[in-house]
C-alpha cells in the first residue's frame, strides 16, 4: 500500500464489539479530516467465535477494495485469541500490535514471536470495568490505538465519539462519560513496556 | 483534509447499504414493496424504519416473496406511482419473471440491487452473477464502484428510468461495498427532490379520464413491434444517461459518464472491469505508471444499455485488453462483459487489440492488487508478442485440477 495509507486489523470475539470499534474508529478519524474505510470480516456472526474487522485511513481518497493482509496496526481485544489465532500474520517488522492484557510487552512479544518494540499493552478490560462498569474493552482500545498511531488528534476523536454516544445513549449520560474516560485512560496508560 | 464537492454537501461515514437507503429516503417514492430477508440486504430494512418513523410518506408494502415484491412494485408503477424496491442474489432470481414484465410494460421502477452470489452452493458474498443473469431483461443496469457512486447513481437512475420509460437497477458489490463504511457526500433533501423532479407519467392505469389496457395479449400481429420498441428504448437510453449525468455534474459537481476512463488515453495495456474491483485496479495502474508502464483502465458504469461505439473507439488503440468478469456465463463461450466488449470491437471494425477474458472473485473470492498486477503482466507480454493471447476463459485465484 502507499506509504501514507494506514491499515488496521481488529481481533475480537463475536459480541465483543470488534466491528463496532472499527466503525467508531473510522467515524472518529473521519471527523479529524481523513478518508476512512471500515469493514468487518465477512463471515457468520457467532457469539464468542474469533472475528476480525478492518480499517484504512488516508489523507487521499481510498479506492482499494481488497482485504487487509499486511496491517500496520493490529488491535487484540481478547488476549486468549493469541493462543488460537495467528494474530501477527502479515505484520511486518515495522508493524505494531496492541493487546488488551495485564501482561508486559516483553511477555506478549515472546508469546507472539515478534520484537518487543512492536508490542504495546494496556489493561483495557480493567479500565472498562472501572469506567464503564462492564468488561467491554473495545472503547478504551480506541484510545490506545490513537496513541500508538501517533499522528491522530485524540481530542477530535473524543469529540466525535461523544457526539455518536450522545445519540445512542441520550437517556444514560453516565455511560457516555464512562466511555470517554475509558478512551482517555487507555490513551494515557498504553505502554511499550 | 476532506471537503464536500457540492457547496451544500455533507460528509458522512456510511456503508453502501446505508447510503442507498438514504437515497431512497430523499427520493421518497410513492410506493416501496419489498421482502427484506436474507439474501436481501439492510437497504429496505433501513428504509422501512424511515417509513415507521414517519420520515417519508411512502406506502411500504411488506410482501411474502421477491416475486410478489416485483409484482407489487410494477403494479404500483402501472397505477401511476413512483415505485422502488431492493433485492439481492436469490431474491433477484425469484423476481426474474416479473423483471421482464416491468420492462415489457415500460415501467420506470428503480431498484437497489446488491450483487451477491447465487446458489448453489449457498454463498452470500460479492459476485455479479445475479445482475448478469438479468442483463437481457430490458432493465437499465448501473453498477457502482463505491458508496458515493451508489448514492449518486440511485438519484440519477430515477431520472433516467422515467425519461426512458424503462426500469433501472443500481448495484453495489455485496459486502465489499454494501457493508463497507466509507466517506460519502450527501446532498440536501430539497436539492435531491428538485433534481429528480415530480413524476408525471404520460399514461397510467388510475387515470380514469384516459383509460387504457396494459399487458394485453399480442400474437404475431403486434408483439414483435413492442419488443422492437423495448430494444430501441434501451438504445435511446444511452443518450438519456449521458444527459442526466451532465445535469448531475452541473448541479452537484460530480462527473459521470457511461464508463470511466482511468489513464486510458495513452494506454498500451488495459483492463475493463465493473464495480469495486475498478478501485483496486486504479491502485495497480498507478503503481505500473510509476514504473513507466502504460497501463490503463476502463470501468463500465452503465452496462445496460451497453456503450458499444464509445467503448470500441476508446479501446481501439490499446494493444492488449483484459476483460475481467465477476460472473461466469457457464456457456462454453465467454463471460458476459467480455462478450459485449469483444463484439463491440469487432462490429466496429477494430481487430488489432488482443482481447482476453478473466473470471475472478466468484462468491466473494479475494481479488487483490497482486492478482490484478499479474493480469497486467500477462497483457504486457501479449502486447510485446512474447505470450499468445488466450482464446479461452482464464481464471484468477482459483484452484483448478
Amino acid at each position: 500500500m502507499s506509504a501514507k495509507m494506514i491499515e488496521v486489523r481488529w481481533h475480537g470475539r463475536g459480541g465483543q464489539g470488534a466491528k463496532t470499534a472499527a466503525l467508531l474508529f473510522a467515524q472518529a478519524v473521519m471527523a479529524t479530516g481523513k478518508y476512512i474505510q471500515a469493514f468487518p470480516e465477512y463471515g457468520p456472526e457467532r457469539m464468542g467465535a474469533p472475528v476480525q474487522s478492518f480499517n484504512r485511513i488516508s489523507d487521499n481518497p481510498i479506492t482499494i477494495h481488497s482485504g487487509v493482509t499486511n496491517p500496520n496496526y493490529v488491535v487484540i481485544l481478547d488476549p486468549t485469541l493469541m493462543e488460537t489465532v495467528n494474530v501477527a500474520e502479515g505484520v511486518s517488522k515495522e508493524g505494531k500490535v496492541i493487546v488488551n492484557t495485564s501482561f508486559s510487552a516483553e511477555e506478549i512479544a515472546k508469546q507472539l514471536g515478534i520484537d518487543k518494540s512492536q508490542v504495546f499493552v494496556v489493561n483495557a478490560g480493567q479500565i472498562a470495568t472501572e469506567t464503564i462498569g462492564k468488561n467491554i474493552p473495545n472503547t478504551p482500545m480506541l484510545g490506545a490505538l490513537v496513541k500508538v498511531i501517533g499522528n491522530l488528534d485524540i481530542n477530535g476523536v473524543l469529540e466525535d465519539t461523544k457526539k455518536k454516544l450522545s445519540v445512542k445513549f441520550a437517556k444514560k449520560p453516565e455511560v457516555i462519560e464512562g466511555n470517554l474516560t475509558s478512551i482517555k485512560r487507555a490513551y494515557d496508560e498504553v505502554k511499550n513496556a | 483534509m476532506i471537503k464536500p464537492v457540492y457547496s451544500k454537501g455533507k460528509l458522512a461515514a456510511k456503508t453502501g447499504n446505508e447510503v442507498m437507503a438514504e437515497a431512497m429516503r430523499q427520493i421518497e417514492p410513492d410506493v416501496v414493496a419489498a421482502y427484506p430477508i436474507t439474501p436481501a440486504t439492510e437497504i429496505v430494512q433501513i428504509f422501512s424504519q424511515f417509513v415507521a418513523d414517519g420520515k417519508v410518506k411512502t406506502e411500504f408494502v411488506a410482501v411474502e416473496s421477491e416475486h410478489s415484491a416485483m409484482s407489487a412494485t410494477l403494479a404500483a408503477s402501472a397505477a401511476g406511482a413512483r415505485a422502488m424496491t431492493g433485492t439481492s442474489s436469490q431474491g433477484l432470481c425469484l423476481m426474474w419473471e416479473m423483471l421482464n414484465i416491468a420492462a415489457g410494460l415500460r415501467l420506470p421502477v428503480v431498484m437497489a440491487e446488491v450483487n451477491r452470489a447465487i446458489s448453489a452452493p449457498l454463498n452470500i458474498h460479492g459476485d455479479q452473477s445475479d445482475a448478469m443473469g438479468a442483463r437481457d431483461t430490458g432493465w437499465i443496469q448501473i453498477y457502482s464502484e463505491n458508496s458515493q457512486e451508489a448514492y449518486d447513481n440511485m438519484i440519477q437512475a430515477i431520472r433516467i428510468a422515467e425519461k426512458a420509460k424503462l426500469p433501472a437497477m443500481v448495484t453495489t458489490d455485496g459486502f465489499i461495498i454494501s457493508h463497507c463504511m466509507e466517506v460519502v457526500e450527501t446532498y440536501p433533501d430539497e436539492d435531491v427532490k428538485k433534481f429528480i423532479g415530480e413524476y408525471k407519467p404520460e399514461r397510467y392505469l388510475l387515470d380514469t379520464k384516459k383509460p387504457y389496457t396494459m399487458g394485453s395479449i399480442e400474437l404475431q400481429d403486434y408483439y414483435f413491434e413492442h419488443r422492437w420498441q423495448l430494444a430501441q428504448a434501451m438504445r435511446d437510453a444511452k443518450k438519456i444517461a449521458v444527459d442526466v449525468a451532465a445535469d448531475f455534474a452541473k448541479t452537484f459537481g460530480r462527473q459521470y459518464d457511461l464508463y470511466e476512463k482511468y489513464k486510458l488515453d495513452d494506454a498500451e495495456i488495459a483492463i475493463v472491469v465493473i464495480g469495486s474491483t475498478a478501485g483496486t485496479t486504479k491502485v495497480v495502474v498507478d503503481n505500473l505508471r510509476e514504473k513507466g508502464i502504460k497501463a490503463g483502465l476502463l470501468k463500465v458504469r452503465v452496462f445496460r444499455p451497453f456503450p458499444v461505439e464509445e467503448i470500441a473507439k476508446d479501446l481501439a488503440k490499446v494493444k492488449a485488453i483484459a476483460v475481467l468478469d465477476r460472473a461466469d456465463s457457464c456457456s462454453g463461450a465467454f463471460a458476459p462483459l467480455y462478450s459485449d466488449v469483444a463484439s463491440a470491437l469487432f462490429a466496429n471494425g477494430i481487430t488489432s487489440p488482443k482481447v482476453v477474458n478473466y473470471v475472478y472473485g466468484l462468491g466473494g473470492r479475494e481479488i487483490a492488487p497482486n492478482h490484478i498486477a499479474e493480469v497486467y503482466d500477462d497483457l504486457g507480454k501479449i502486447a510485446a508478442g512474447t505470450q499468445k493471447a488466450s482464446a479461452e476463459v482464464n481464471y484468477i485465484n482459483v484452484r483448478i485440477k
